[in-house]
């Protein structure tokens, strides 16, 4: 499986905000994509799974399932959580594995994998920032899927649970799987590409 | 299927929690139906005269009462991003939605409507021709509604904007909804024009609501 973009530009709110970003990444290969506040690091993701549409370029997935598009295939981790406060923990995380598809899992392992396992009953609202997205990371467990996008994934994070993300994207990565992540600092992807937005435009 | 599925469960277990909207619309029903007859005095014809009316206006106003959040709340958290990305269609996302929201806020006015109307002294056949309109007519509120929604779905305070947008189109739906309703007693062919109207009306809006509202919510989007 190959993701491909070649000069790949977006254009919002009247100005460019990226334009010819170039990239190839493949089966257990990762990209963090780095760049300064408003460079476009957010927006690249949102294009790659089809939320913005691209101004010029194109963008390519070679040896996927031809039946779905590169959203169907991917889990977009976004600054937002997804969650619904009035739910509890697991009611939120088997919602979204219905919704893509896979309403027959046990909640219980992707918890006990992000360190919620305790708090299945809880309503999403008593939850803090860095326990909703260990929540939203356990989506990415639950259901399967080969390409992980992720915006500032370890933004809410502690230490604990920085190393258990990394954990989690290492053995993403050793099942064939890409990885595209987006984020200011190290986040514990070693021999990751590097793409440097807001340079070369 | 399973994705509509998991959404139409969802949306029904939020509404009917804590801080959802289930409970909202056929509270403000129930206020507003029952400080008219405050307002209009004791005159027990002229209530029942203007019964119908009063009824299908409340209902109309709860219906819109918690439209502005059903796309909002998830623009807001980030679900719809995700909603968006996923395999089932938009159109058909859209109408499961307005399927629960009509199931938690407009199926509890129609089945509060008789004991209100008790309070307008509508007697027993007007009443059943009203409840009867109004489980016809509100799939068609919601379903109108749900452009609205969609054309606020970024907006903070979307509330005012639905109104302004929705009621218009929901006025053919009013007057054919209170058309029949004050008809009840006069006779089958009376009621048969506007109801059959109202029943059509309905239909319409169960097909072109979802379209023009997954259209307006993939243009706001981007």
């Amino acid at each position: 499986m190959r993701l491909t973009a070649s000069e790949l530009a977006c254009h919002r709110g009247g100005r460019d905000v990226f334009a010819g970003v170039n990239f190839a990444v493949g089966s257990g290969e990762a990209l963090t994509i780095s760049g300064r506040n408003g460079a476009g690091k957010s927006s690249l993701l949102r294009t790659i799974v089809g939320l913005l549409r691209p101004a010029t370029g194109r963008l390519a997935l070679e040896g996927g399932d031809p039946e779905l598009s590169v959203a169907e295939q991917a889990h977009y981790l976004g600054h937002q959580d997804a969650l619904k406060g009035s739910l509890s923990v697991a009611e939120n995380l088997s919602f979204w594995a219905g919704f893509f598809g896979a309403p027959e899992i046990d909640v219980c392992k992707p918890l006990d994998e992000v360190g919620l396992a305790g708090l299945a009953a809880l309503p999403a609202a008593y939850l803090s920032a860095g326990q909703r997205r260990r929540l939203s990371i356990a989506r990415l467990i639950a259901v399967p899927r080969p390409i992980w996008l992720l915006d500032e994934p370890a933004s809410t994070l502690d230490v604990a649970a920085q190393e258990r993300l990394a954990k989690l994207m290492k053995s993403h990565l050793d099942g064939g799987g890409l990885i595209l992540a987006a984020a200011h600092g190290p986040i514990g992807l070693d021999k990751a590409q590097e793409l440097r937005l807001g340079e070369a435009a | 299927m399973t994705a509509l599925a998991a959404l139409f469960v969802r949306d029904m277990r939020i509404a009917v929690r804590i801080g959802g909207g289930a409970l909202m619309g056929v509270l403000f029903f129930l206020v507003v139906v029952a400080i008219t007859p405050f307002a209009l005095g004791p005159d027990l014809a002229l209530l029942k005269r203007v019964g119908p009316a009063i009824l299908w206006i409340a209902a109309l106003l709860a219906s819109l009462l918690a439209l502005d959040r059903l796309f909002a709340s998830d623009h807001d958290d980030g679900s719809l991003d995700l909603i968006l990305m996923g395999r089932a269609p938009l159109e058909l996302v859209v109408a499961v939605k307005g399927l629960a929201h009509w199931l938690t806020t407009g199926l509890p006015v129609v089945a509060a409507a008789p004991l209100l109307g008790l309070f307008l002294n509508l007697d027993p056949p007007a009443e059943a021709a009203l409840v009867l309109t109004l489980l016809v007519g509100t799939p068609a509120l919601t379903f109108i509604g749900l452009i609205g929604a969609a054309i606020a779905v970024t907006l903070r305070r979307g509330g005012l904007l639905l109104a302004v947008v929705v009621l218009p189109l929901t006025v053919p739906v009013l007057i054919f909804g209170v058309a029949a309703a004050n008809s009840a007693g006069a006779g089958a062919a009376l009621f048969g024009m506007p109801f059959t109207m109202l029943c059509a009306l309905s239909l319409a809006s169960l097909v072109v609501g979802p379209f023009a509202a997954a259209a307006a919510l993939r243009q706001e989007i981007e």
